[in-house]
């Protein structure tokens, strides 16, 4: 099968929907099919032979951040010549409500068209001021995916329609299999995430730390992430900052060892999450989970039987549940055990198998994605457009 | 230029406008019908493809003679259905599927038989895929009534002889011990 996958956010920021991307493409094909991706990137940015670059995304703030995205006239221009020399069988756009390349795809192409929601924001005003022309652009997908059945209560809150949950997949083996290092190991709190973003969660943990420590002075907090280091100890007391140790970024080999060595991994987010991949990663690796109880996470920990939940940005809440994890060496094990065998269904060889059915669901009794001439505007309207 | 000719340039433009509007409305519209047919072959497909697994799970032997009884009855009747029965007898399909493959024993005592391996991971793709087909289906009916429900196309008949779309409704929840053994 000829596949053509749409990222929408720039291939050399590291990030959840373009590691999803890469896994997923690199996953169909060793099964043998035809992987194009279309994402921005640079031009000197080396890149994987199946991915294609649509240029340079520009960085703008939208919903609360500065995102990179891709739009304008020669970013249109890139995505139909990809979509014409492609000749897909069927065209995978992620995040098509972003106004970056997911937009512009569904704008230009016709035929079996599949789309995953993987964020679950809020509707904001300019989605709603430009309802009009996104929906007659969404309704050419075919099929929709969430990540979540929390992403997928969103999706139909805000626009309607129905959609087929399936979660983010994971290479469970590569985590599972992973060597420990012993100085990471030792009655140690894994935390993986920006340090310098705030919906990440770790103020939390720097707030609970001190109660932790008090009761257990030995502990060692492992943080693994980009951001100021100094800036993210500041609220911690001056005699108590040598029991965090940031690591920096890591590799992803490194990112499974840590979690394999941990006693206890945090995932103290305050919100913004619609899957929380994380997680799955660190129960793949037998870690034991503590998380905040957002609705996503909630589901992800199988309403809190693969691993435990804490109210949500409550410190006292995280450094209760924590020292009693770290003092029960027989409930880490249980939910170690309990979260091995709970992962197995984000698998890529599962949730890869799902994405190919919907692929063959929405291609059967349809043609290929071509170009769509209609969207050529006014010209080919009024039957002028030259072929 | 007298005012006269003017006026009417402009009511020339506005109606042309109008006109590239409606006609990219019905562009749309002509998608969606488009859409639905081809999501409603697709669920028309997989519909067929579960109940003759089924049929031959029924008849092969594998399953307790009631069991086979049961099932081929309702497989038998889902593919006999006339359209205005369809959803209830695919209905029924699912319960007689749930009812005989309630307990993950069934599933193993299936599995143990020579090619029963295979039939089992049939079966289980194929009651996967129902609800899938399904949800792509009525998603692109309710796009295609939302659209159709709008006062342009209501008052200028951009729909034309189209019948109005219908989502199709049934009971698809998959035998539980089934889908665990698939995953």
């Amino acid at each position: 099968m000829r596949i053509g996958i749409v990222c929408p956010y720039s291939w050399d920021v590291p990030g959840g929907v373009q590691f999803h991307i890469r896994d997923l493409a690199e996953y169909f094909i060793r099964l043998g099919h035809d992987v194009s991706v279309l994402a921005p990137a640079d031009d000197d940015t080396p890149l994987p032979p199946y991915v294609v670059s649509a240029g340079r995304a520009v960085p703008v703030p939208y919903n609360g951040s500065v995102a990179r995205l891709n739009f304008g006239f020669l970013s249109a221009a890139r995505v139909r010549r990809w979509l014409h020399e492609g000749a897909f069988d069927v065209v995978h756009i992620h995040e098509p409500t972003s106004p970056s390349l997911g937009l512009l795809t569904c704008w230009a192409a016709e035929g079996p068209i599949v789309a995953t929601f993987h964020t679950s924001n809020p509707r904001s005003r300019a989605m709603i001021a430009a309802y009009a022309i996104l929906q007659a652009a969404l309704e050419k997908i075919s099929a929709r995916i969430a990540v979540s059945e929390y992403a997928r209560r969103t999706l139909v809150e805000h626009l309607g329609g129905d959609a087929v949950v399936i979660p983010n997949g994971v290479d469970v083996d590569f985590f599972a299999g992973a060597e420990p290092r012993p100085e990471w190991q030792g009655d140690t709190i894994g935390f993986i995430g920006r340090i310098d973003e705030p919906r990440k969660g770790l103020p939390v943990l720097m707030k609970a730390l001190p109660k932790i420590l008090a009761a257990r002075p030995q502990t060692r907090l492992l943080v693994a992430g980009r951001g100021d280091e100094e800036e993210a100890v500041e609220s911690l007391p001056a005699e108590l900052r040598p029991r965090v140790e940031f690591l920096g970024m890591i590799s992803d080999e490194d990112k499974a060892r840590l979690l394999r060595s941990v006693d206890v991994y945090v995932a103290p987010n305050t919100g913004g999450e619609s899957f929380g991949i994380i997680l799955v990663e660190a129960m793949s690796a037998g870690a034991p989970v503590l998380a905040s109880d957002l609705d996503a996470f909630a589901q992800v920990l199988d309403r809190g039987a693969a691993g435990e939940l804490f109210a949500n940005e409550d410190a006292d809440a995280l450094a209760g549940a924590a020292l009693r994890l770290l003092g029960d060496p027989g409930r880490r094990a249980e939910l170690s055990g309990r979260g091995s065998a709970h992962v197995r269904r984000f698998d890529w060889s599962t949730v890869g198998a799902d994405i190919l059915s919907v692929y063959e669901t929405v291609t059967a009794g349809a043609a290929a994605v071509a170009a769509d001439d209609r969207a050529t505007g006014l010209r080919a309207r009024l039957g002028l457009a030259r072929d | 230029m007298p005012p006269v000719t003017a006026t009417l340039i402009w009511i020339l433009v506005a109606l042309v406008a109008i006109g590239l509007y409606l006609s990219w409305t019905a562009g749309r519209l002509d998608r969606l019908h488009a859409r639905i047919d081809a999501a409603r072959a697709a669920l028309d497909a997989q519909l067929l493809r579960r109940a003759s697994v089924a049929q031959e799970l029924a008849t092969s032997g594998v399953l307790d003679p009631a069991a086979s009884i049961v099932l081929y009855e309702a497989a038998h009747a889902a593919r006999q259905a006339v359209e205005e029965q369809r959803e209830v007898a695919e209905s029924e399909l699912t319960q007689a599927l749930r009812a005989v493959f309630a307990e993950p024993q069934q599933v193993d005592a299936v599995r143990e038989v020579p090619g029963g391996e295979d039939a089992t991971l049939e079966l289980a793709e194929a009651v996967r895929r129902v609800p899938m087909a399904r949800r792509f289906h009525n998603d692109a009916v309710r796009a295609a009534r939302a659209l159709r429900r709008h006062r342009k196309v209501r008052w200028f008949r951009l729909a034309g002889h189209a019948p109005f779309p219908m989502a199709f409704e049934m009971d698809d929840e998959p035998p539980a011990a089934l889908i665990e053994r698939a995953a």
